[in-house]
């Protein structure tokens, strides 16, 4: 969870600074220390419960899960067992080709995470408590997913939900978003369920779609040579490409589950259920549909605006600021900045690594420079020039243009009189058009908009160039 | 003539400017070294006691001295202070420096009292004798062949001995009441929830009570007064107003109605304990008590529910002792497995390895129900039949033991015994009521101490009448 400090004490909750240095006597689990509950702990979780249609259970309990291991100090990790505060829910899945499926989810819950164990720094095994008692929520589904396709996507889906309500920011390489599956066959037209194993460790989307084909393949194997599945534990390796079972020691577990004694129940009124519910974000399916029928976008568009909510935002405060500017154009201007969003700005981010919240062309500016294009200052081709020196200058857009004097000319007889240089000078290409060629127009498009440093207005550099072109025909 | 020092005579003895705080301080550290066979205490800060008496001294002479200035207090091993050893009278704890002050602590030290060392308990305080001490039992000063009762046994002999005004002790199942009973001073378990527990090592959290002993009633009102109220780092502490206990200290007990329940003055009830405590209670009905019959019909499940409950979350509580970050690692430990296990052998004694043992089997897997379980609800029926007595009452009165301090060695060979001297005491902890136990005569020449229970955070209540029974009504 991207909350400021930790589940149960004041410690900032961040990743990557220096070994043990967010640490407090409280998550170090010293004698006499007591854990007391981050209440946007409890508004982060609610947020992903009543986004997902759960039923918010009004008091809840923290419980103990006790267990021996070096990077959990207390003995126990602070969980919610018998009553969590999140039950019943559904997430909507939709699969390639449009086909929809519901998953059910049985609970979410709060817990604290545990700390690391370092094992590749010389002979010691070392560890580090920065991420002991950050703060997690975990959600368990019910068993109604039937593919690993069902599942990669069931987890895109969650990961573009904890973004939108700005709760966790949905990495799974650095471990911020995790997940551990369950995995039985059953025979075409059985309705129970198959004894199933779980499957751990697998740190990115494709690893989960790979390690769960592999995880089915071997039970059918198995049970196809007249083998029984066993109950346990696997851990998936990448780099191999399959997954091992744990050493039974490892998970011979009675956690030894009870309500945590320090805490005290969390409670949830209707008021706080409310306020919580009333300030959820707008969720990725409700907005790529909106997209879709208020602005007129193609699917496509509307997928990869709203794949993620920073660049939504962005290219609604893109879109916003250009209506500002034109006020008659409307929803017509959906279009072109959907294509500057993802061809150029998405293009960038990609390449650059950098947050679109952060993109340093602000969707005022972008605005401004798509409004120059529209009103025939600049052309296309220019703009894509004034686009990159934007990246680095903070001038507006229509400075750059006039500092650069890349204001586009649309003067019929400048145009004119440049053309009639390039086919003078071409006389060859000239009578291959003449003769029939016409790809050979592109070429002297090209060369009249290289005489005019790209700064001809298209448009009417083609027309001229077809008038006194036809003219040498005739 | 008795041995200790109220805070009282001090205060006449400042104010009249016949001693110093230095002077006071130099008094009882005389005591404590004359008495080290009784050995009350683990840790005896002498300069440091000393400097701060003199420190208190200068803000006395310049009228800005706390309300406790010139108390001297002693602090039960189990309260972290800052940068001194909290030992819990445990081998596995003997090097264990705290990082920080318990918000008691903090508390005292803000109104100046002088805090004069750590004393002696039961290990983790387990026990009902202060036999179970790592560091050797504690003697009764009132016979030295007897024990002082326990777990806070350190700290009710430093009061008891006169080497300090005060003493905190902590109170889980009746760890300050009936070792002040034995010793024939006043001990209080404020109601759950009244007095932070930040800085306690646990026991058993939903039990633990820091409370005071004292020479009489109103040092350890005094006491209560500063150590109590809301901690925001406790989450179990209650934002309940504090009241001027002082002014609940009349000397009267006129209309003060007090229940008796039979079922604790049945079988097992030493004849001259019960002599003592029905004469104590017959000099309160002569003074205007009104003394009725009031049932508490799940008396014989205390001990049983106590147990249970305690020792669960015990098991857990002490899981932190690990070896891994603190405490004794075992020089024997050659693996991961080792280091738990060697340990914890080496570093806990007899008692606390039982009592973790039975705490991890109530909560194990398939034994959870038949006993965490039902001793969880039958500890909510102990707290109803409270609830239903104090419809009628303002308190209930009974013995704080069912007998008198009991001979070193008499006990320790037989935990069952052991734990049934706990019978009256577990009920208010059972319950998260305030309790206290106050001298009322003596049976075979040893102290028998009354106990009063009151409605939760009735405090004053409870003051009030054992004062009562202090001033002439004895």
């Amino acid at each position: 969870m991207l909350t400021a400090t930790k589940a149960f004490c004041g410690c900032p909750n961040r990743f990557g600074d220096a070994p043990n240095s967010n640490v407090c006597p409280v998550c170090l689990g010293l004698p006499g220390t007591l854990p007391v509950l981050n209440r946007n702990l409890v508004e982060y979780i609610m947020r992903m419960g009543l986004a997902t249609g759960c039923r918010i259970t009004p008091r809840s309990i923290l419980a103990r899960k006790n267990y021996f291991y070096p990077d959990l100090p207390k003995g126990y990790q602070i969980s919610q067992y018998e009553e969590p505060i999140c039950v019943d829910g559904n997430l909507e899945i939709e699969l390639e080709g449009g086909a929809k499926t519901t998953v059910r989810i049985k609970r979410i819950h709060m817990e604290e995470d545990a700390g690391k164990l370092i094992h590749d720094q010389g002979p010691q095994t070392l560890v580090d408590l920065n991420r002991c008692g950050t703060p997690l929520i975990e959600i368990v589904t019910e068993p109604d997913l039937r593919s690993p396709r069902e599942a990669y996507h069931a987890l895109i889906l969650i990961r573009q939900m904890v973004t939108y309500l700005g709760i966790c920011d949905g990495n799974m390489e650095e471990g911020s978003l995790r997940c551990d599956a369950n995995v039985s066959i059953r025979l075409r037209g059985e309705t129970a369920l198959g004894t199933k194993t779980e499957v751990k460790n697998m740190n990115s989307f494709r690893n989960v779609e790979r390690a769960l084909e592999f995880e089915i393949q071997r039970q059918t194997d198995l049970v196809s040579s007249g083998g029984r599945v066993v109950q346990e534990t696997l851990l998936w390796d990448a780099d191999a490409g399959c997954a091992y079972p744990m050493r039974s020691k490892e998970e011979a577990h009675d956690y030894r589950y009870f309500p945590d004694p320090d805490l005290v129940p969390v409670l949830v009124d209707q008021a706080w259920e409310r306020s919580v519910r009333d300030a959820l974000p707008e969720l990725p399916v409700p907005r790529r549909d909106r997209y879709e029928r208020a602005f007129g976008l193609p699917r496509y568009d509307a997928d990869v605006l709203t794949a993620e909510r920073p660049v939504a935002d962005y290219f609604e405060q893109t879109l916003t600021a250009l209506q500002t500017l034109r006020p008659g154009d409307g929803a017509a201007l959906a279009k072109p900045v959907s294509n500057w969003v993802m061809t150029d700005v998405l293009r960038v981010v990609a390449e650059e690594k950098v947050d679109v919240a952060s993109f340093p062309i602000a969707p005022v500016r972008l605005a401004a420079m798509i409004g120059l294009i529209l009103d025939g200052t600049i052309s296309g081709k220019i703009a894509k020039d004034v686009f990159e020196a934007m990246l680095t200058s903070p001038a507006e857009p229509k400075a750059i243009v006039q500092e650069r004097g890349l204001v586009q000319v649309s003067d019929g007889g400048a145009i004119a009189a440049i053309v009639e240089e390039v086919l003078t000078a071409h006389a060859a290409q000239v009578q291959q058009y003449l003769g029939g060629n016409e790809r050979v127009f592109g070429f002297f498009v090209g060369e009249t908009m290289k005489r005019m440093q790209g700064k001809g207005n298209p448009t009417m550099v083609n027309a001229v160039l077809k008038v006194r072109l036809a003219a040498r025909k005739g | 003539m008795h041995p200790w020092v109220t805070y009282d005579s001090t205060l006449r003895a400042l104010e009249r400017g016949e001693t110093t705080c230095e002077q006071v301080t130099e008094g009882f550290l005389r005591t404590i070294a004359d008495g080290t066979r009784l050995n009350a205490f683990l840790s005896v800060f002498n300069e440091k006691a000393l400097d701060r008496a003199r420190a208190i001294d200068r803000k006395r002479a310049d009228g800005r001295a706390g309300r406790l200035a010139g108390m001297v207090i002693a602090v039960k091993d189990v309260l972290s202070m800052r940068n001194e050893k909290v030992t819990c009278a445990s081998r596995i704890l003997e090097e264990y420096v705290a990082p920080y002050d318990a918000t008691v602590i903090e508390r005292l030290l803000a109104e100046d009292a002088i805090l004069i060392g750590k004393t002696n308990l039961d290990e983790f305080a387990m026990g009902s004798s202060t036999e179970n001490s790592a560091f050797g039992p504690v003697l009764n000063p009132v016979d030295e062949s007897r024990v002082p009762g326990g777990s806070s046994g350190g700290s009710c002999v430093a009061v008891a001995a006169g080497m300090a005004h005060t003493a905190l002790g902590t109170d889980t199942g009746g760890s300050i009441r009936q070792p002040a009973s034995f010793c024939g001073i006043v001990g209080l378990k404020p109601t759950y929830g009244r007095v932070s527990r930040y800085g306690l090592v646990a026991l058993s959290s939903s039990f633990d009570q820091i409370g005071p002993f004292a020479a009489n009633v109103t040092d350890a009102a005094r006491v209560l007064q500063v150590i109590a109220g809301h901690d925001e780092r406790d989450s179990t502490s209650a934002a309940v107003a504090v009241p001027d206990y002082s002014a609940a200290l009349t000397g009267s007990c006129t209309g003060l109605k007090i229940g008796l329940p039979n079922e604790a003055f049945g079988e097992g009830l030493d004849a001259g304990v019960r002599a003592a405590v029905e004469a104590a209670i017959g000099r309160l009905r002569d003074r205007g008590a009104v003394i009725m019959p009031v049932s508490l019909p799940h008396v014989p499940y205390h001990i049983s529910t106590y147990y249970i409950l305690m020792t669960a979350e015990a098991s857990s509580n002490l899981a932190r002792y690990d070896g891994i970050r603190f405490g004794h690692r075992s020089a024997e430990a050659r693996d991961l497995h080792d280091v738990y296990t060697a340990s914890r052998s080496e570093g806990f004694g007899a008692e606390v390895k039982r009592r973790i043992m039975l705490g991890t089997y109530v909560l194990s897997a398939g034994y959870y129900d038949a006993y965490y379980r039902k001793a969880q609800k039958v500890r909510r029926l102990i707290q109803k039949d409270f609830f239903d007595a104090f419809a009628s009452v303002d308190l209930i009165v009974m013995p704080t033991a069912p007998t008198t301090a009991f001979k070193i060695g008499e006990k320790a060979a037989d935990p069952l015994t052991m734990y049934l001297s706990d019978i009256y005491t577990v009920s208010a902890n059972l319950a998260g009521v305030p309790a206290i136990s106050v001298p009322c005569g003596t049976a075979d020449g040893m102290p028998v101490g009354v106990q009063f229970i009151g409605k939760q955070f009735d405090e004053a209540t409870v003051l009030s009448a054992a004062f009562a029974l202090e001033h002439g009504a004895s």
